[in-house]
C-alpha cells in the first residue's frame, strides 16, 4: 500500500491537540473549562496509544487506553463534586478567586 | 481499504474538524458551547480511532467520553448557572497568559520534533491484521483483559468504586 497514511499525521494530530488544552488550561478562569481542557488532553494521549498500538500490530496500547479512559470516568465523578462544593460554599469557580491555599 | 483515496479524505477532514474544535473549546466565552464542541471533538476522535480499526474503543470513546463525561460536565455547568459570570469578564491578555501560549507552543514544537525525528521506534506485536480481522476487535481485547490484564481489570473497578463513594459523600449536605 504506497499511499497508506503514515503514523505520523495522526501523531501530529494529537500533539495540536494535546497543545491547544494545555493552551486552555493555561489561558482559561472557569475551573469547568479547565477541566474539559484536561479530558481534551486526556482523549489526545489516547489518540497516540492508539496510533502506536496500530502501527505496532500490539494491543498493549488498547490496554492502556482502556484503563485511562476509567480513571477519566472516576476523575468526572470526584472532580465536578468538588466544584459544586466549591460553588455552594465560595459562590465563584473562577480559579483566580479560589486562592485559599495559596501562600 | 488503507490508502485509499476515501481513507486520505476522511482522515484529512477529521483532523481539521478535530482541531477546529479543540480551538473553539478554548475560546468560546460561554462554557456550553465550549462543551458541545468539545462533544465534537471526542466524535472526530472517535472516528480517527475507527480509521485507525480500532472498533470497540471508537465505541467505547463514544459512550464514556462523548455520552457520559460530557452529559455530567454539561449537567453541571446548567447546575451552577455560570454562564452570565463568564459572560461578563472581559478577556485580558496579562503577560502571564502570553508566556503561557509561548510555554505551550515550545512544547508543540518539542513534541512534533519528538514523532517526526525517527519512524516509530519498538518491536511488532503479535496481533497483526490478518490476526484482527479474524479474530476480531472485541474478542482480542477481552482475552487480554481477562487474562494477562485481569489485576489491573480489577483495580480498575475498584478506582471507580472509590471515585462513586467520593463523589455521593462531597455532594452530600452536612447537617
Amino acid at each position: 500500500m504506497p499511499f497508506s497514511v503514515p503514523p505520523i499525521y495522526f501523531l501530529i494530530v494529537s500533539a495540536l491537540i494535546f497543545t491547544i488544552g494545555a493552551i486552555g488550561v493555561l489561558i482559561r478562569r472557569n475551573a469547568i473549562v479547565i477541566f474539559m481542557c484536561i479530558e481534551m488532553m486526556l482523549s489526545a494521549v489516547n489518540l497516540t496509544l492508539i496510533t502506536a498500538s496500530h502501527y505496532l500490530n500490539s494491543l498493549d496500547g488498547v490496554m492502556m487506553v482502556f484503563f485511562v479512559m476509567t480513571v477519566a470516568a472516576a476523575e468526572a465523578a470526584v472532580g465536578l463534586a468538588i466544584f459544586v462544593l466549591l460553588f455552594r460554599g465560595r459562590k465563584t469557580i473562577k480559579v483566580d478567586e479560589i486562592n485559599l491555599l495559596k501562600w | 481499504m488503507e490508502g485509499t483515496v476515501f481513507y486520505w479524505i476522511a482522515f484529512i477532514l477529521t483532523a481539521l474538524v478535530a482541531i477546529f474544535a479543540a480551538v473553539m473549546v478554548i475560546t468560546r466565552r460561554n462554557p456550553i458551547h465550549a462543551a458541545l464542541f468539545l462533544i465534537l471533538n471526542f466524535l472526530c476522535i472517535a472516528v480517527l480511532y475507527l480509521l485507525l480499526k480500532f472498533q470497540f474503543i471508537a465505541i467505547i470513546q463514544v459512550m464514556i467520553y462523548a455520552g457520559a463525561i460530557m452529559m455530567l460536565v454539561i449537567f453541571v455547568i446548567m447546575l451552577l448557572s455560570v454562564e452570565e459570570e463568564e459572560r461578563t469578564n472581559k478577556i485580558t491578555a496579562s503577560s502571564a497568559h502570553v508566556i503561557g501560549v509561548v510555554l505551550a507552543l515550545i512544547l508543540l514544537a518539542q513534541l512534533i520534533y519528538g514523532v517526526g525525528v525517527r519512524v516509530l521506534p519498538g518491536e511488532q506485536g503479535e496481533f497483526t491484521p490478518e490476526r484482527m480481522a479474524q479474530l476480531g476487535d472485541i474478542k482480542a481485547v477481552a482475552g487480554l483483559l481477562f487474562t494477562r490484564f485481569l489485576f489491573p481489570f480489577e483495580v480498575a473497578s475498584i478506582l471507580l468504586l472509590v471515585g462513586m463513594i467520593g463523589a455521593v459523600i462531597l455532594s452530600k449536605k452536612e447537617r
